[in-house]
């Protein structure tokens, strides 16, 4: 690898420095550059080692907690895309068609991936390029986190202008990485959500099955909507009613929506939000290796829970009968839980402020879901609404501290 | 060595978890007092109570020092850096060429002229070396002639309070006093509401107590009698000695705090905010324990005592305990131990020392030099750099796995930032290892918008530099946190000044 280096020194580099021809692409080299070799730099004043751990290093292994979303978000998208077909049943969920799964899946999938790294990447080089500072790495994740956020039939141009919208406006007018003060990948979820209403409601949540419903290929019972869609339905039914009756079947045991199948992720949904247990696989890669916060995360869930027990314990509609358990393991609440939640920039940065982050988040994102059927995917906006509220309390928690410590001195005076 | 040299053994029975235990001190330091006796009652002298520190890291590093010291032969020159004392601005007393005694002074506090810096060995005056816009770098003196300076001496047992304080400024021991806040030298007419002397150090590849105060308790003890006497009528020193560690019994002449756990546990940053925390208005000294012994023997004696006992660690060195005395070169200290080629010479241990130069002496305050690797080849991200497997890696995260190594097990770091410096990311890193009540993140970035009133409201007067060295340790950002804490504490002297 000697070698290597010696030829991007001597051969390449040159190009982009002093006079060369490329140096206003100085950035996307230096970016480049580093990401193939850890600088020679040594420490220059303060401490003379360094922990092993970079930015890099943090960004790669919360990509790695993904993993498992992602593969099986991918093998869901071809999973369902049969099943609304009729081409296979519940019965056989793992066994049938298996690579046929993974190749839809995975036609979905790589293009959302491509358009929202390159859409990204692309934004954050020109910036930094403009403003001479080197590339952060803070989009590896978000860039990676949008697709998986994604409903599987979304136009890619959406993505792409969803993604430059929550670059410039969440994050680069800010100041860029570590100064946002939104999460940016919900904010381009939210920006479609309010943006294109139309087009990100309805049958979008299962591959091609809007053509599959107008040819009349349909399996039964499938309309293409998820389980909080049809949740969403009961809101202003009566408890027993017939819709409610008709949606709630489909959440006993044995039903699409069933506890079983909402914890393993065989659902419509995103991309990769319907697994519990891969968001729950990658909770614990983040907490073990110590990236995550194991108290956002817990807290969250804890939030939830709370919520759902409230709700269950007051049954005031069909929604609120679903058990807390089943509640948590829907829709995007366990991902948003790992892997938006705990974003370290837009969360609260005190310990005791995490706790209280996290709880809240939990509690918000149950309560709008069941309160406002137009807002089905409560943890998006319950998410936001803490990244908000997160300095906040921060503040609080830091004036407790100040206030110890006046205290303190006032009893010194006295 | 390092990080087993005091096990954390939960044995001691006086496990008194006690943090913050002084926080709501009444009266001019009437309930500090009260607190300990209350404890004392029930906990004899060589027990004292136990601080349990949580927060920290031992970095554990290879080339400890372990044996019996052995003395080094007299050095060709005695060094001294008026940059080792923050803020100082030094006025030659001698002229260069001039012939001095041991205990001669060779330079005074400009602000301050009572504070004298004296000459360690009988010699030649050299020509201050000196940096931009002439500023004084290092004084040298090259032995000859002999000579030693003698005054007055004191009785340990009877100190007055007036004469410790003329003698030490007189007799050049006052430089060996630090103070909190603003860590920087007292002035000559401060008096502290406390000092405090941490008995053990924690930091990576660091010495004992037994092994720096070797053979010089006596002295050691008359300096904790001679400090009483600066102190408040009924004050004595605060010792934090490590939980288990017998070198202080019958040590009588200082209340006694024991702490367990890891790093920065023996620093004195977190011994005084443990026992004692520190309030706007109130100054606090701290004094090494081989100053301690220096100023007895001094004091005692009537003339100038600058001992140290000084381990030479790190992978790249031949360990070995070396008695020795303040001023001494590097280059001597070093002499056959080291491999110089590709290595770095830290005075000090690899968190908070500096590197000096060649011709560089040994830091005033500083009984340790660290030789480690330089890290300056770039690393290929596959094999050596972020996406490599890292068994060679370091970290207080479990990023790499290294962390499914033995407990014991040691690394060879080198210099290597092991990345680039980014914007701020990562949350609750620094709370991890900085074991005080105080929010680092937003007091450096208090720091860093120069908001003076909220740098004081988020406790800037407790700390020092050396107090978040561990928080730079282990930053994702690679950020220059020591740097920003200095830099703060300078714009809190100017706001005073």
């Amino acid at each position: 690898m000697k070698a290597l280096h010696k030829l991007i020194e001597e051969r390449v580099k040159p190009n982009f420095t002093g006079d060369g021809k490329l140096k206003r692409f100085w950035v996307v080299f230096d970016a480049l550059e580093t990401f193939l070799f850890t600088p020679g730099h040594t420490t220059a004043k303060g401490v003379h080692v360094r922990d092993g751990i970079d930015l890099k290093r943090t960004m790669f292994l919360v990509i790695v907690a993904m993993i498992p979303a992602l593969l099986f978000g991918t093998w869901n998208i071809g999973h369902q895309y049969y099943l609304s077909l009729g081409d296979i049943t519940t019965a056989d969920p793992w066994t049938a068609m298996f690579l046929d799964k993974i190749i839809v899946g995975a036609i979905k999938v790589v293009p959302l991936i491509v358009v929202s790294y390159a859409t990204g990447l692309g934004i954050e080089f020109v910036i930094a390029g403009i403003n001479g500072h080197a590339i952060n790495e803070g989009f590896l994740v978000s860039g990676m986190l949008i697709p998986l956020i994604m409903p599987v039939d979304v136009p890619l141009w959406m993505v792409a202008v969803a993604t430059a919208f929550a670059v410039l406006i969440a994050k680069e007018v800010f100041g860029g990485t570590g100064m946002n003060i939104l999460n940016v990948a919900l904010t381009c979820r939210a920006f479609l959500f309010f943006a294109y209403p139309k087009q990100m409601s309805g049958e979008i949540w299962i591959h091609d099955v809007m053509a599959a419903k107008s040819g009349g290929l349909l399996a039964d019972g499938y309309t293409g909507a998820t389980a909080l869609g049809h949740l969403a339905n009961t809101v202003g039914q009566p408890v027993q009613g017939e819709v409610s009756n008709g949606v709630m079947s489909m959440f006993a045991d044995g039903g699409m929506f069933s506890l079983m199948n909402c914890f393993i992720g065989t659902i419509p949904g995103s991309v990769a939000e319907t697994s519990a247990l891969a968001a729950l696989v990658g909770a614990a890669i983040l907490i073990w290796t110590g990236i995550g916060s194991w108290r956002i995360i817990s807290s969250f869930i804890v939030g939830g829970l709370v919520m759902g027990a409230i709700f269950n314990l007051l049954s005031l509609n069909a929604y609120m009968t679903i058990g807390p358990v089943h509640q948590i393991v829907m829709g995007g609440f366990m991902f948003g839980a790992v892997f938006m939640a705990t974003d370290p920039v837009s969360a609260a940065q005190t310990s005791t402020g995490k706790w209280v982050y996290g709880f809240l988040g939990g509690l918000f994102s149950i309560m709008i879901r069941v309160f406002n059927p137009a807002y089905p995917e409560g943890v998006m906006m319950a998410i936001l609404f803490m990244n908000v509220m997160a300095p906040t309390i921060d503040h609080y928690v830091i004036e407790a501290n100040i206030r110890r410590r006046e205290k303190r001195l006032t009893a010194a005076v006295a | 060595m390092s990080g087993q040299k005091y096990p954390a053994s939960n044995s001691t029975p006086p496990d008194v978890d006690n943090a913050k235990r002084l926080g709501h001190s009444t009266g001019e330091f009437g309930t500090l007092r009260s607190t300990f006796s209350a404890q004392n009652q029930h906990v004899t002298s060589d027990m004292p109570a136990t601080v349990k520190i949580r927060k920290g890291l031992d970095i554990r590093l290879k080339g400890g020092v372990q044996g019996a010291s052995h003395d080094l032969p007299a050095s060709d020159r005695f060094s001294i850096h008026p940059t080792d004392f923050h803020g100082l601005v030094p006025r030659m007393a001698v002229k260069a060429g001039a012939e001095v005694k041991a205990g001669d002074v060779l330079f005074t506090d400009k602000k301050n002229p009572e504070i004298k810096f004296v000459s360690g060995i009988a010699g030649t005056v050299q020509e201050p070396v000196r940096g931009e816009k002439r500023r004084i770098l290092r004084v040298d003196v090259v032995p000859s002639g002999s000579g030693v300076i003698s005054g007055a001496t004191i009785d340990p047992t009877q100190p007055d309070g007036d004469a410790v304080r003329a003698a030490m400024l007189s007799m050049g021991f006052w430089p060996m006093l630090q103070q909190r806040p603003f860590a920087v030298m007292p002035a000559s007419d401060s008096t502290p509401r406390d000092i405090f002397v941490s008995g053990f150090d924690t930091a990576p590849l660091a010495p004992s107590a037994a092994m720096v105060l070797e053979g010089r308790m006596d002295g050691f003890r008359a300096g904790l009698a001679y400090l009483n006497a600066l102190l408040p009528e009924g004050r004595k020193v605060q010792l934090g000695i490590a939980q288990g560690d017998t070198s202080f019994s019958g040590v009588t002449e200082a209340d006694m705090t024991s702490f367990s756990g890891p790093h920065p546990a023996g620093n004195v940053g977190v011994q005084i905010h443990e026992v004692g925390p520190m309030n706007k208005g109130e100054v606090v000294w701290t004094v090494g324990m081989q100053d301690v012994a220096n100023i007895g023997e001094g004091l005692m004696s009537g003339s100038y005592v600058g001992k140290r006992t000084v381990a030479l660690t790190g992978s790249r060195s031949q360990p070995a305990l070396l008695n020795t005395t303040i001023g001494v070169p590097l280059s001597s200290v070093i002499k056959d131990r080291v491999m110089t080629e590709g290595t770095r010479v830290i005075s000090g241990n690899v968190l908070t020392g500096t590197v000096r130069g060649d011709e560089g002496a040994l830091g005033f305050h500083d009984q340790q030099v660290t030789c480690i690797p330089e890290g300056d080849d770039p690393l290929f991200f596959l094999t050596k750099g972020w996406l490599g497997p890292g068994f060679d890696k370091f970290s207080a995260s479990r990023a790499f796995p290294t962390w499914l190594m033995p407990k014991g097990k040691e690394y060879d770091l080198n210099t290597n930032n092991n990345g680039e410096e980014r914007a701020f990311v990562v949350t609750g890193q620094y709370d991890a290892v900085f074991p005080f009540d105080i929010y680092p993140v937003q007091l450096l970035k208090s720091i860093m918008v120069g908001d003076i009133d909220r740098m004081e409201k988020l406790g800037i007067y407790e700390v020092a530099p050396e107090d978040f060295a561990l928080c730079e340790y282990v930053c994702t950002s690679k950020l220059a946190v020591q740097d920003i804490v200095r830099n703060g504490l300078d714009q809190m002297i100017e706001e005073f000044a």
